[in-house]
């Protein structure tokens, strides 16, 4: 005879079981549509590039090796792929400035938007996610609109007499950043907003009356407060950013290449599909090591400062 | 390979069973973009009681990476001619003989037996042109018929000239600027176009396609271009010209083809037919602006485009033209390797 204890326990066994194979199909289909197409992708950065495009199933390393290493065409010497590190430090370059520009830009935006009333935070909130109802391809343009030679900022100084000849910001790594930081300055402010609208304000008032100055508030209160915020902004600014090739391309000229162009290429008119599935592998294998890297760092420095 | 096979039977059985549910009279174009005139397809539909869909590509590459992975719906496409061989032989295009159509008569002779598909075998003239440089005369008057313009740029555009990213046109645009042959894989040849390539790009502003609007509101005073873009830029400003190189310049075509895969056969070779009619060319060219290849259609041409020097190459330039061809593979990979050391 069972105990009512063994019954119990078999009926949450049982509730268990049938959970699991309730959420098995939606499990399954997460796990193949996350999987599934990074297989293929791994897949082919082993086998041969066909001639026109495409893949023969044959297998080979050789696209491996020509990420990080490069025959001359010249003198057939072996050497690091200088190529491929020049332009994956120029895409890193970029994230990491954007990342700064939109940090510097968002976390004022978001401290006066968690400061004012409850009633129009709502509304600033609301105006922080207008962009987003607009394409990225538009908003870039619309940048494009605004700076190139013909564009507003230069007639109206042209009109005011303070320039003479109009001042060349298109295809400039500043109109690159003056487009990535409009672009992905609302994915700074809402998780940095999030943290700060949770921020206890009396502590900002306890720092004051023990005369803490300004800086020292900002330092040593807000921002370890914030931080997880902060970080979660920088994550979700830089990983995009690395990725980045609408605004690049259409703000910078297309002249100097980022790692989506160099991935593009291959998959295009470069007709090395294996080595397009390396370099993107190997992209997200490094972003991932990077963000292991900082996600552990930064939980480390919190915990000595909480 | 077997999951590929499967993917394949299952987009298969979908597309099949959406086109079951069409009418019969259908037609599926797969064409780049901007390029089919409305006009043209509108009387097509009415003549033949055919609904026609059209579906835009981007780039050679793209369209026959798609046809390729098959079961696109697709009936017709329209591949350039460097990759019309590729097309031919991977088993992609139904053999329609369009040689033997009624309307063939019309191909002009230099277009009636390409290289690229002998005896017309598969495909159908829909346009060419040449690809040069354009250049505004306000910011330049200099001589501007040589790739110089590009590849060893006058003081006076420094900074100013915009080279469209397609890699093949480019690297053969610096091979005859040093002297070489097109497809050439001589090293020494591919040195000089690397370290002219290398130097020549602090002068550019940019590597674009939109040249049109670009060349328009004064971003680029000059750029390498086709010729049909050349002559849009100058109808809205008469102070764009086009210039054939005088080192060489690339001739294209683009052909309209049948997919092996086609399920409206009997309408895409009406459709091949169609317009080689010299009244239809006339009316694709005034869309696209570019020239056909169909003699007696010039009558039907827009009074602008008639003696427009970006559709009728001049006498002197004519033999300096040349059809740019589909470069080995193996060569293809040493231009990739110049061309990612360039926009590296």
């Amino acid at each position: 005879m069972a105990t009512a204890e063994e019954v119990a326990k078999a009926a949450e066994r049982r509730d268990v079981r049938d959970r699991w194979l309730l959420s098995a199909p939606a499990l399954l289909v997460i796990f193949l549509a996350a999987t599934g197409p990074l297989l293929i992708v791994l897949v082919y950065s082993f086998l041969t590039p066909g001639s026109y495009g495409d893949v023969k199933w044959q297998f080979s390393p050789e696209a491996w090796i020509a990420v990080f290493l490069e025959r001359d065409i010249f003198d057939d010497t072996l050497s690091i792929a200088a190529a491929h590190v020049t332009i994956f430090l120029r895409s890193i370059k970029l994230s990491v400035v954007t990342t700064i520009a939109t940090l510097a830009l968002g976390f004022p935006t978001a401290y006066f938007m968690a400061t004012r009333s409850e009633k129009t935070r709502d509304l600033w909130l609301f105006l922080i996610t207008i962009p987003f109802w607009t394409n990225l391809l538009i908003r870039t343009f619309a940048v494009l609109q605004i700076i190139r030679n013909e564009g507003i900022i230069n007639t109206i100084l042209l009109k005011l007499g303070i320039i003479s000849a109009p001042i060349q910001i298109l295809y400039t790594d500043t109109a690159i950043l003056i487009g990535m930081a409009y672009v992905y300055l609302p994915l700074m402010v809402l998780p940095i907003y999030a943290s700060m609208e949770k921020l206890d304000f009396r502590l900002v008032e306890a720092g004051y009356d023990l005369y803490a100055t300004r800086f020292q508030v900002l330092r040593r209160i807000i921002f370890p407060l914030v931080k997880p915020g902060v970080i979660a902004g920088s994550i979700l600014v830089f990983i995009p950013a690395l990725g980045a090739y609408v605004t690049p391309s259409v703000l910078g000229g297309g002249k100097n290449m980022m790692l989506s162009n160099l991935i593009e290429l291959q998959f295009g008119q470069g007709r090395n599909w294996p080595l397009g599935s390396a370099l993107s592998i190997a992209v997200m294998i490094i972003v991932m090591v990077a963000l292991l890297a900082y996600v552990r760092n930064a939980g480390k420095s919190g915990v000595r400062h909480g | 390979m077997n999951w590929k096979t499967t993917a394949t039977a299952v987009g298969l059985a979908l597309l099949a069973s959406t086109s079951l549910a069409r009418a019969d009279g259908v037609l599926n174009i797969y064409n780049w973009g901007n390029y089919t005139s409305p006009d043209v397809i509108k009387k097509f539909e009415a003549k033949y009681n055919v609904k026609v869909t059209i579906t835009d590509y981007d780039s050679n590459d793209t369209a026959l990476a798609k046809v390729r992975q098959g079961g696109t719906g697709f009936d017709i496409a329209v591949p350039s001619q460097t990759y019309v061989p590729i097309w031919i032989k991977e088993g992609l295009l139904l053999e329609t003989d369009p040689g033997k159509m009624e309307n063939f008569k019309n191909v002009a002779p230099e277009w009636a037996n390409p290289e690229f598909d002998p005896g017309r075998k598969y495909s159908v003239p829909w346009a060419w042109g040449t690809i040069g440089v354009v250049v505004n005369t306000d910011a330049y008057k200099g001589p501007a018929d040589t790739w110089g313009i590009v590849f060893n740029t006058p003081d006076e555009l420094k900074g100013k000239v915009n080279v469209v990213p397609e890699m093949g046109d480019v690297i053969f645009a610096a091979i005859k600027y040093v002297g070489g042959q097109q497809c050439t894989d001589d090293k020494a040849v591919l040195k000089k176009v690397r370290d002219l390539l290398v130097a020549a790009k602090p002068n550019w502003i940019a590597m674009e396609y939109n040249t049109i609007e670009k060349m328009g509101a004064g971003d680029f005073k000059a750029t390498s271009d086709w010729n049909g873009s050349a002559l849009r830029q100058r109808l809205a400003n008469p102070a764009i010209h086009y210039n054939y190189p005088k080192e060489g310049f690339g001739l294209w075509s683009d052909n309209v083809v049948v997919l092996k895969e086609a399920k409206n056969v009997e309408n895409a070779k009406l459709f091949q037919n169609f317009i080689m009619d010299p009244e239809n060319a006339a009316g694709l060219s005034a869309f696209h602006r570019y020239a056909n290849a169909i003699t007696g259609s010039d009558k039907y041409m827009p009074a602008d485009m008639k003696d427009a020097p970006e559709v009728v190459i001049p006498a002197e330039a004519k033999p300096k033209g040349e059809f740019q061809k589909m470069c080995a593979p193996e060569t293809q990979e040493l231009y990739t390797k110049i061309w990612t050391e360039l926009q590296k």
